[in-house]
């Protein structure tokens, strides 16, 4: 069976990889490079805590037990020679910095603990035990051992190292323009701008591109970038340990309102810089820089790590996320083009989500038991229905 | 009230600040450096006045009537210690440049101007290729040197051995010998046959670049005088040494720079300058969305106008062409940036050095390219990348693994170019070892490392208060 994979971002890494193992015939169809898009331009987030009990938490869940084995499985195959995926399970901390915020964290993270997330209420005391250097004015806070980080680039990397160790074919530069299909109309294989590649299925995982890649293969996919900046600081001593933010992250991440909103999460890096995140707008693909976005970024930190004052930012970065009007990824086969499969929507938490959505993608390929209910994540799922009517008219 | 805002007061800054004047445009010059004048005329400060500047510098004449008219004229604020820490380009095409005053180890006051016309006169770096070594103490780029001596009168060391390609080694040595060192030996890597062919050819072009052959030539004469070793074809491979530099090894080069083997000295000494051309800062013409030339320059039109409607750019970012191409590149981006044509009477003479001073710029570049071959010299433990301290095994090794043909997958597997420096040393060198000889256009993710969202670093807390001040420019030029 060969399989065309588009996209070598993490999600189309991921995939190519547990499909190369399990013996397709792969081949990785990229326009730029490897992890040059979103995967780039991102954090590494592997994170439960700032999910709202639901399918993308059960997601999150599995893939807080699917990477440490990953993690490993790549050292493993890959040797030290390779750059490390830097998997660091150093867990969440999450606080609220104001009064009106620390009831809405409790009941937050309470929500999470009745579906079993170890969410851990703490004091300010603990927290500071965490954290030596957190604004001591903190009002709530709660500790999640199950968060962890990876390096993304390096990750996407190791993943098609992987696979290509499996058999499966990188084609950088190489861009979809059109689906070959065959006498009953399913797709057959993509034409490419280097010629035209046959396939008995063809996988979407192109991100924030996703939507102009079903575009071209002849369905409306109502994928959308939401860009996101990171600041990255110059290296500095060791003060950050876990990744920490700021309560109303998960008001950002899980809202759909188009203008800015900016909510702090801070983290060191395994290099010694420390990541400061993130905002979240809805600008289509500009990628300008806007220096009120990063201020706004800057001025949140302090209030986190009042230390951050006299660090220097060093570089930013911004990156496109691809999200779906109901805040849940499609992954699945499309109904109305057999044997083309979507896996792409996760928003900012595609990194860690990837090699989840690989799994459920390969237990639908090879029609065995799903790791978890595939149903809420099918392209027709009831709350996708109107955004994919939407598109169509 | 700023309708033309000029960044770097070099000599193709300044150039531009004092046409734009003569235009009648209200001008504000910002420059990151203690004084104005630039890498070319780095001097003492007024507290220490020197008789000898004029000795020290080329066409410090030019730069004393320059500096004079603009300080005492009231239509023109000269900013110095001031970076553009960024430009943003905003969605009505207009650019906002975001300045930051002050003590770079301190607190410092940011400002935003949104200018009606901007001069981009940014400069270059000096480069140094990475050699077995230079990271000792000892080691310095031949443009450090140089400032060391012009600026502060310090010599690098007693026995300097001089190293790279390009006629900048000329006032390098000069200068070292002014500032009381004693020049062992200086190495072009371009051998004698592809500069004879490449110097000397139409000789007719260089007529009215004269002065340019007779400064060159009086450099020859100081060096022979002198008794300064020069020898062409020859390059420093490896520096010695266990605290701070000892000796080096020279051997000669082939023509793409490949050590012959066999032909291999050393030398006793304890300084070594490294200088193998210019790289442009481009960063901030990058920010601003001016399109690039295939070279990597600065893509300009006879006005030198950017591909940006109101950005202008002058000096080392479109062509490395040296102080008199500076000049009058200046004066007509100031010229035109103020509203006037290059076409006009007063910027004839400009016009007219312009061409012919490119033309002899040209002439340099095409003599002393970077030899596809440099990176035989190297070894697998040679830092490449000194911020993050990357050598040129890691950087094989991570780019034969990964297999990556993305510059920026590369840099965040290998951290190269991603320190304090972010890539300003090391970039371009980084670019070649990972692509080989057919640098950016190999990768596949269309990135370079010219690119630099935040210009120069700042403290969070000056990024997170609001700018003390917004100005827009009140006129618009036609």
């Amino acid at each position: 069976m060969r399989v065309v994979v588009i996209g070598a971002g993490i999600t189309g890494a991921a995939c190519a990889r547990v499909l190369a193992r399990a013996g397709y015939d792969v081949t990785v169809v990229e326009r730029g490079a490897v992890a040059g898009g979103t995967s780039a331009m991102c954090e590494g987030n592997l994170l439960v805590s700032d999910k709202t009990p639901g399918p993308e938490l059960d997601l999150a869940v599995d893939a807080a037990v699917r990477w440490p084995l990953v993690a490993r499985e790549l050292q493993d195959e890959l040797g030290p020679g390779f750059p490390s995926i830097e998997f660091e399970p150093k867990g969440g901390l999450v606080v609220s910095t104001t009064a009106e915020g620390a009831d809405p964290l409790r009941g937050f993270a309470a929500s999470q603990r009745d579906v079993g997330i170890d969410a851990r209420e703490i004091g300010a005391d603990d927290a500071l035990e965490l954290e030596p250097h957190l604004n001591p004015e903190i009002t709530a806070a709660v500790y999640y051992p199950q968060d962890a980080q990876v390096q993304p680039v390096a990750a996407v990397e190791a993943l098609l190292a992987s696979a290509r160790r499996a058999g499966a074919r990188v084609m950088t530069s190489t861009e979809v323009v059109g689906a070959l299909r065959d006498a009953t109309g399913r797709i057959a294989g993509v034409r490419t701008s280097r010629g035209d590649l046959h396939a008995d299925l063809v996988v979407n995982a192109a991100g924030p591109w996703a939507g102009a890649v079903a575009g071209t293969l002849g369905v409306e996919l109502p994928v959308l970038p939401r860009r996101g900046m990171v600041l990255v600081t110059t290296r500095m001593p060791h003060r950050v340990f876990r990744k920490v933010y700021d309560a109303d992250y998960v008001g950002a991440t899980q809202s759909g309102d188009a203008d800015l909103q900016t909510s702090t999460v801070v983290e060191s890096t395994a290099a010694g810089t420390v990541l400061i995140g993130s905002s979240r707008q809805r600008v289509g693909f500009d990628d300008r820089l806007d220096v009120e976005v990063i201020r706004e970024i800057a001025m949140k930190s302090l209030r986190l790590f009042p230390f951050l004052e006299d660090m220097q930012v060093l570089r930013t970065y911004g990156g496109f996320r691809p999200y779906m009007p109901d805040h849940l990824p499609v992954i699945g086969e499309d109904p109305r083009l057999p044997n083309l499969y979507h896996v792409t929507g996760h928003e900012g938490a595609g990194i860690g989500l990837s090699v989840s959505s690989a799994e459920l993608l390969l237990a639908q390929v090879m029609d065995t038991e799903s790791p978890l209910d595939p149903a809420p994540f099918a392209i027709d799922r009831p709350t996708l229905a109107p955004h994919l009517q939407e598109v169509a008219s | 009230m700023t309708d033309v805002l000029v960044v770097g007061a070099g000599p193709a800054g300044l150039a531009a600040a004092a046409a734009a004047r003569r235009r009648g445009a209200m001008v504000r010059v910002i420059d990151s450096a203690e004084r104005t004048g630039g890498q070319y005329w780095r001097h003492l400060p007024e507290s220490r006045p020197s008789g000898r500047e004029s000795v020290l510098h080329h066409q410090w004449g030019a730069y004393q009537s320059l500096r004079q008219a603009l300080e005492s004229d009231s239509g023109c604020t000269i900013d110095t210690e001031t970076q553009v820490w960024a430009i943003e380009r905003r969605a009505d095409g207009s650019l906002r440049v975001n300045l930051a005053y002050g003590d770079v180890d301190g607190t410092r006051v940011t400002e935003t101007v949104v200018p009606d016309r901007l001069v981009l006169a940014t400069g270059a770096h000096d480069r140094a290729l990475p050699v077995p070594g230079w990271t000792l103490p000892g080691v310095f780029t031949a443009g450090a040197a140089q400032a060391m001596a012009k600026g502060e009168r310090i010599a690098v060391g007693d026995r300097v051995v001089v190293a790279g390609s390009g006629p900048f080694l000329f006032p390098v040595t000069a200068s070292l010998g002014q500032a009381g060192a004693r020049v062992v030996g200086v190495f072009e890597a371009s051998r004698p046959s592809r500069m004879a062919r490449h110097w000397l050819a139409r000789p007719w072009e260089l007529m009215g670049a004269s002065h340019k052959v007779s400064e060159l030539a009086g450099y020859v004469a100081h060096h022979l005088r002198g008794r300064v070793p020069y020898r062409t074809g020859f390059g420093v491979v490896e520096i010695h040494g266990t605290d701070r530099v000892e000796a080096v090894t020279v051997a000669r080069l082939d023509a793409d720079w490949a050590p012959v083997p066999g032909t291999e000295r050393r030398i006793a000494c304890d300084a070594v300058c490294l200088g193998h051309g210019f790289t442009p800062r481009l960063e901030l013409a990058v920010a601003a969305g001016c399109e690039l030339t295939d070279e990597r320059f600065v893509r300009v039109d006879g006005e030198q106008r950017t591909s940006v409607d109101g950005v202008f750019a002058a000096g080392e970012i479109t062509a490395i062409g040296g102080v008199d191409l500076a000049l009058a590149e200046g004066e007509i981006a100031g010229w035109v940036a103020a509203g006037g044509r290059s076409a006009d009477a007063s910027v004839r003479a400009a016009r007219r050095a312009r061409d012919r001073f490119a033309r002899f710029a040209e002439r340099i570049a095409t003599a002393h390219p970077i030899g596809a071959s440099w990176s035989t010299w190297l070894q697998d433990d040679t830092i490449v990348c000194r911020c993050e301290e990357v050598d040129a095994g890691t950087l094989a090794r991570v780019a034969e693994s990964t297999a990556s043909v993305g510059l920026r997958s590369l840099k965040l597997t290998t951290r190269a170019g991603l320190g304090l420096c972010q890539g300003r040393i090391c970039g371009r060198s980084v670019e070649q070892l990972l692509s080989g000889s057919s640098g950016c256009a190999a990768f596949a993710d269309g990135a370079t490392t010219d690119r630099r969202p935040i210009a120069a670093p700042l403290r969070i807390g000056d990024l997170a208060r609001a700018p003390q001040s917004t100005e827009t420019s009140p006129h618009h030029i036609p």
